[in-house]
C-alpha cells in the first residue's frame, strides 16, 4: 500500500452526539491513493465531508478512525510539505499582497535574506498575474485576485503536495475560467501533486487525472473513481471538442443528480471502489457515437 | 461638499457657544441688592483673591479672567497650594500615564493568555467579574494602608480601574481571531511566538486598542476623584482646593481643562485605533 505517494486508509469521521442523539458518522471507510504528480479532484454534494477529508490530509483535523500516509509517514499535524488553499482566501488583511506571500516564504526558509524573499514572492505573484499589485492590501483586490494571492502563497512554499478546498467556489464564471487556465498552466509546468475539492464538473474534467465521486452523507463513501482519459494537454477552449468530454461529463452529472444518494450506507468493497473510464466506455453513454478511431471500449475495471 | 458641511457645523457650534455665554451672562447680572456691601468688603479683605466669587455664581467675564490669568502663566510654583495649571495637569497626567502603562503591561499579556486558552479564561472569569464592578475609589483605603503613600495609591487606583476593559477586550479579541488565519499559520508551521506577534496580535489589535481607549477614558475620570481624596498635587486636588477657597471661576476653569485634556487623550487613542484597524 505504501508505495503510493499518498494513501488514505479507512478514514472515518463522526461528531460527538448533539442533543443526546448519536449521529451516524459523516463518512466512513474512505480509501484512496494519490500518485506523485497526479491531479485528483473530489466531487460530492454538500455535507458529505469533503472538506473534513481535506483537513485531515492537511493535518488540521484528526479523523475518528483511519489515517493518511504521505511518503511513508503518517500525517498527524500540518506541515510545510502540504500547501493549502482555503475556501475563503484566508489572507491576512493587515499585510500587503507581498507581505502575505512573504509570511509563508519566511516560514519555509527562515534564513533567507529580505531581498531573496521578495524576489521569490514576486516571481510567484507574477506567475498568477499579480505583478502589478504587490504592495496593495487584500481589501483593494477583487475576489479573484485575492484567491490568486492564496494560490501564489501555497505554490511559493514549494510544497510536496497542494490541497485546494473549492478555491474558485466564490468566483464568477469568467474569473473562474481565467484562474483555472492559470492553475492548469502552472500545474502542467511544475508537475505538482494536487488534491482539490470542487463542485464544478467542468473544472474537474479540465484539471483532474482522476475524479473521486462521493456519495451523499451521512455514511458517505467513495462511490466511484472516474479516470479522465482525455490527453493531459487539454485546454478550456478546446476540451469540449473531444468526444470523450461529453461522455465523462454526462457520467459525472448523472452521478451527482441521480445516483449519489443510492450509495448512502450501501455495502460494497470500500477498499476498492470501482474505477471507471467513461471517456472510453460504451456503457450507458453508448448513445454518443464513438470517434472514428474506435478505441477499445473499457468497462469498469478494478484496481 | 463635506468640507462645506464641516464649516457649517463649526459655525453652528460657535453660535451655540455664543448663545450659551450670553445666557450665562444675563443670568449672572448683578442684582439691585447692595445692602450688605460694607460688611462684604471687610470679609473680602479677609479672604483675599478667592472671595471675588462672593456675589454668587460668577459671570463669564470673571471666569474669562481666570482663564487668561492661569493660561498666561501655566507653570509657576509658589508653594504647595499655589501652582500653575500646567504643573497640576502634569502631575495628573503622570499618575494616569504610569498607572495606565502598568495596567497595559499586565492586562495585555494576561488577556492574551486567557484569550488563547478557554480553560484559563473560564478559571479566571469569576474573579474578573467580581473585581470589575468595584469602584476604583473603594480600593483607596486598602491602597493607602498597604502602600503608605498617597501618590502611589493614586497610581494604584488608576492601574486597577484601567486594567479591566483592556483585559476583557484583549481576551475577546484574541479569542475571536479568525480560524482560517490560525489554520494558515498552522499549515505554515509558524512558531508560537511568531504566530502571536505576526498573526494573533495584529488580528486582535483593533479590539485591544478599543479596550485601551475605554480604559484611558475611565482613568481620566477616576484621577480627578482620586486626587480630591489624596490631595497634594494634581488637577483633582486643584479643583478641591479652589472649592475650599470658594474660587468658583477657578473651579470652572479647571473643569474645562479636565474636559479638554480628556478629549486630547481620547483623540490620541482614536488615532491609534485608526492605525491598527484593517479593512477585511
Amino acid at each position: 500500500m505504501s508505495e503510493h505517494f499518498l494513501t488514505v486508509e479507512g478514514l472515518g469521521k463522526s461528531y460527538p452526539p448533539a442533543g443526546g442523539k448519536a449521529s451516524p458518522p459523516v463518512f466512513r471507510d474512505i480509501h484512496f491513493h494519490i500518485e506523485q504528480g497526479e491531479f485528483v479532484c473530489i466531487i460530492g454534494h454538500s455535507g458529505c465531508g469533503k472538506t473534513t477529508i481535506l483537513n485531515v490530509m492537511a493535518g488540521l483535523e484528526r479523523p475518528s478512525e483511519g489515517n493518511v500516509i504521505m511518503e511513508g509517514r503518517e500525517v498527524v499535524a500540518p506541515s510545510l510539505d502540504r500547501g493549502v488553499v482555503f475556501q475563503g482566501h484566508a489572507l491576512m488583511p493587515w499585510m500587503s499582497v507581498l507581505g502575505n506571500v512573504a509570511f509563508a516564504v519566511k516560514s519555509r526558509w527562515p534564513d533567507w535574506k529580505k531581498a531573496q524573499v521578495e524576489a521569490h514572492c514576486a516571481r510567484y505573484l507574477e506567475m498568477v498575474g499579480l505583478g502589478q499589485a504587490l504592495h496593495k492590501k487584500p481589501s483593494e483586490l477583487s475576489g479573484g485576485m485575492k484567491q490568486r494571492v492564496g494560490i501564489a502563497r501555497a505554490f511559493a512554499i514549494q510544497p510536496r503536495m497542494l490541497l485546494l478546498d473549492e478555491p474558485f467556489g466564490a468566483l464568477d464564471a469568467l474569473t473562474r475560467g481565467t484562474i483555472q487556465d492559470e492553475l492548469l498552466g502552472i500545474v502542467q509546468a511544475t508537475r505538482q501533486t494536487v488534491f482539490m475539492i470542487t463542485h464544478d464538473v467542468d473544472e474537474a474534467i479540465l484539471l483532474a487525472d482522476k475524479v473521486l465521486l462521493m456519495s451523499n452523507g451521512p455514511l458517505a463513501r467513495i462511490a466511484e473513481i472516474v479516470q479522465v482519459t482525455m490527453p493531459r494537454d487539454r485546454t478550456r477552449n478546446t476540451m469540449h471538442h473531444d468526444p470523450q468530454y461529453y461522455r465523462i461529463r454526462n457520467h459525472l452529472v448523472d452521478f451527482l443528480v441521480n445516483r449519489s444518494r443510492d450509495y448512502a450506507g450501501a455495502a460494497a468493497d470500500a477498499r476498492h471502489p470501482p474505477v471507471v473510464r467513461p471517456g472510453l466506455a460504451d456503457g450507458p453513454e453508448a448513445a454518443i457515437p464513438e470517434p472514428a478511431s474506435g478505441r477499445p471500449a473499457a468497462r469498469a475495471v478494478h484496481s | 461638499m463635506p468640507r462645506k458641511e464641516a464649516l457649517k457645523a463649526a459655525l453652528l457650534s460657535l453660535i451655540l457657544f455664543a448663545v450659551f455665554l450670553g445666557a450665562w451672562h444675563i443670568a449672572t447680572l448683578p442684582k439691585e441688592s447692595t445692602m450688605a456691601a460694607a460688611q462684604d468688603a471687610e470679609y473680602a479683605a479677609l479672604m483675599g483673591k478667592g472671595a471675588e466669587a462672593k456675589g454668587g455664581f460668577p459671570p463669564p467675564a470673571q471666569v474669562g479672567k481666570a482663564f487668561v490669568a492661569y493660561l498666561s502663566e501655566p507653570f509657576y510654583d509658589r508653594g504647595p497650594n499655589d501652582k500653575g495649571i500646567g504643573i497640576q495637569l502634569a502631575h495628573s497626567l503622570g499618575r494616569v500615564g504610569l498607572g495606565f502603562l502598568l495596567a497595559v503591561l499586565v492586562a495585555v499579556p494576561v488577556g492574551f493568555t486567557i484569550g488563547m486558552s478557554p480553560l484559563l479564561f473560564r478559571a479566571l472569569n469569576p474573579f474578573i467579574q467580581v473585581l470589575k464592578p468595584i469602584s476604583p475609589l473603594a480600593w483607596m483605603p486598602l491602597a493607602l494602608y498597604t502602600l503608605k503613600d498617597s501618590s502611589v495609591s493614586g497610581i494604584f487606583v488608576i492601574f486597577i480601574c484601567s486594567i479591566w476593559p483592556m483585559l476583557i477586550n484583549t481576551a475577546f479579541g484574541v479569542a475571536s481571531v479568525r480560524r482560517e488565519w490560525l489554520n494558515v499559520a498552522r499549515t505554515l508551521e509558524v512558531r508560537p511566538l511568531r504566530k502571536a506577534f505576526l498573526v494573533v496580535l495584529p488580528a486582535a489589535a483593533p479590539t485591544v486598542v478599543t479596550g485601551m481607549r475605554i480604559s484611558m477614558g475611565i482613568a481620566w475620570l477616576v484621577i480627578v476623584a482620586a486626587e480630591m481624596l489624596v490631595g497634594g498635587t494634581g488637577i483633582g486636588y486643584f479643583v478641591w482646593n479652589e472649592w475650599n477657597n470658594l474660587a468658583l471661576p477657578n473651579v470652572i476653569f479647571a473643569i474645562t481643562m479636565i474636559g479638554v485634556v480628556g478629549m486630547a487623550l481620547d483623540l490620541v487613542f482614536a488615532r491609534l485605533q485608526k492605525l491598527v484597524t484593517y479593512v477585511d
